[in-house]
């Protein structure tokens, strides 16, 4: 069951500068906990120590917005794109 | 004094600067961290290399808190997330406020108050911090308040001789004390108004918007408070405070720095009034007591003359180790203003930056 996490510039450097990295497992939270294992630092700037979904944070799976609901419980897996994006929000500073 | 160098957290990065002739020039690195606020640095001497430490806002991908053991030319963050509240806690680290290294004794602790109001202590030296539980289980927490710039711990005092001995304050919580190590802790706020409540509640045992403590390690009973309406003193490590706001223009502000080598003298930088954050008559000017706050003075020797409508942070005044001390200043102008002499004087070093957060100072061998 493996996901493609598709990630914007400000995060690649988590990465090794790669563009995207692969997750693995049958849900969004079952996939990031596989990332923290590998990629920790990467995995902490997308959900805080709770493994919540940090507030500006967005994920998309296939194209569709996960945060509403139960994000965790999301289903992935072999094909699906999983796509990171700040959240257009801001603007105090 | 040998090299210096000065570190200047601001709402878009970190800027680090150096001197090598006493103080009197300041060259500048890079800027670093660009556009993430550095709310908290830290210079810890006490071991070589020294050590930097940074609080980083990473805006959308949450709080940072990072070190460099070259001065600041490259940056470790632990593969295990060094700060974060236990899992079931229902709680995460919304911002790191302060780090502050302990004694000499104690040369691997470093403590790091954050926000929601919690202290963390590390005993590797800012590799792994762990959530100090005695004040996180504190029976007063549900009732503590955010202060305006929100719930945060931003103040940390360990006694220089005794390690139990630690004192922290909070906005709008107060200031609260342990004398087991952090097992247990107490309300420290007897004396201290909370102006903003009704009349008959002004003197609670807890819940005053403290803005920062300072004290002088030689004189570790005695601390100075300024709070949100009202300058205090203590002479017995906070068990009661006395107003010590006569002769100031204002009794509202944020920073406050103890002398390096004079108990008795302290500098403030008071501000007009809570809904009036700028100088007192927009006059660009700190004040001095050097008799514990039985008088004040302006001092504003070589300081802007115009018209100046910014304020200082409660983290953006410092002074360094030096005889006659450096006192340092940033403004939310972006300007970092210096004296070598212990504030009889000053001048521009830093300008044009974003607004300043978070100076730090602090001379290397």
């Amino acid at each position: 069951m493996t996901s493609r996490l598709l990630l914007p510039a400000a995060l690649r450097r988590y990465a090794g500068e790669e563009a995207e990295v692969e997750i693995r497992g049958g849900t969004l939270g079952e996939a990031l906990d596989d990332l923290a294992v590998r990629l920790p630092q990467l995995e902490r700037r997308l959900r805080d120590e709770q493994g919540q979904l940090r507030p500006h944070v967005l994920m998309f799976v296939n194209g569709v917005s996960v945060r509403s609901g139960s994000p965790m419980e999301t289903p992935v897996g072999d094909g699906c794109e999983v796509f990171v994006a700040p959240a257009v929000s801001g603007g105090r500073s | 004094m040998g090299l210096a160098i000065l570190l200047i957290g601001t709402r878009k990065g970190l800027m680090i600067t150096r001197s090598t002739d006493d103080r009197q020039t300041w060259a500048v690195d890079d800027f670093q961290f660009l556009n993430q606020e550095v709310y908290s640095v830290a210079l810890d001497t006490r071991q070589d290399p020294p050590r930097i430490f940074a609080g980083v806002g990473t805006g959308h991908w949450g709080p940072l808190l990072t070190y460099s053991d070259d001065l600041g030319k490259s940056w470790t963050e632990p593969e295990e997330p060094p700060i974060g509240f236990p899992q079931g806690s229902d709680a995460s680290v919304d911002r790191v406020w302060q780090i502050q290294p302990a004694t000499d004794q104690q040369p691997d602790v470093v403590y790091a108050g954050v926000e929601p109001h919690a202290l963390f202590r590390s005993d590797d030296r800012g590799q792994s911090f762990a959530l100090v539980e005695g004040l996180w289980e504190h029976p007063d927490r549900p009732k503590w308040t955010p202060g305006g710039g929100g719930a945060c711990l931003h103040t940390v005092l360990p006694h220089p001789t005794n390690p139990d001995d630690v004192l922290v304050a909070m906005s709008a919580a107060g200031v609260y004390r342990t004398r087991d190590g952090g097992a247990t802790w107490h309300p420290a706020n007897r004396g201290i108004q909370a102006a903003f409540l009704p009349e008959d509640q002004r003197f609670p045992e807890f819940g005053q918007c403290v803005h920062k403590v300072a004290f002088h390690p030689d004189k570790p009973q005695r601390l100075f408070a300024q709070n949100h309406f009202g300058v205090y003193r203590s002479e017995d490590r906070g068990d009661s405070w006395t107003p010590i706001e006569s002769g100031l223009p204002s009794n509202f502000g944020f920073a406050l720095v103890a002398h390096p080598h004079r108990p008795e003298t302290l500098y403030s930088f008071p501000l007009q009034a809570d809904a009036e954050r700028f100088p007192p008559e927009a006059k660009l000017r700190v004040y001095r007591t050097e008799d514990a706050g039985a008088n004040w003075e302006p001092i504003s020797k070589g300081l802007p003359a115009d018209p100046y409508y910014a304020a200082v942070l409660r983290d953006a005044m410092v002074a360094d180790r030096g005889d006659p001390a450096g006192v340092y200043f940033g403004t939310r102008l972006g300007e970092v203003y210096a004296s070598r002499d212990d504030g009889d004087s000053w001048s521009l070093i830093a300008s044009h930056l974003p607004d300043i957060l978070s100076v730090r100072v602090a001379e290397i061998a």
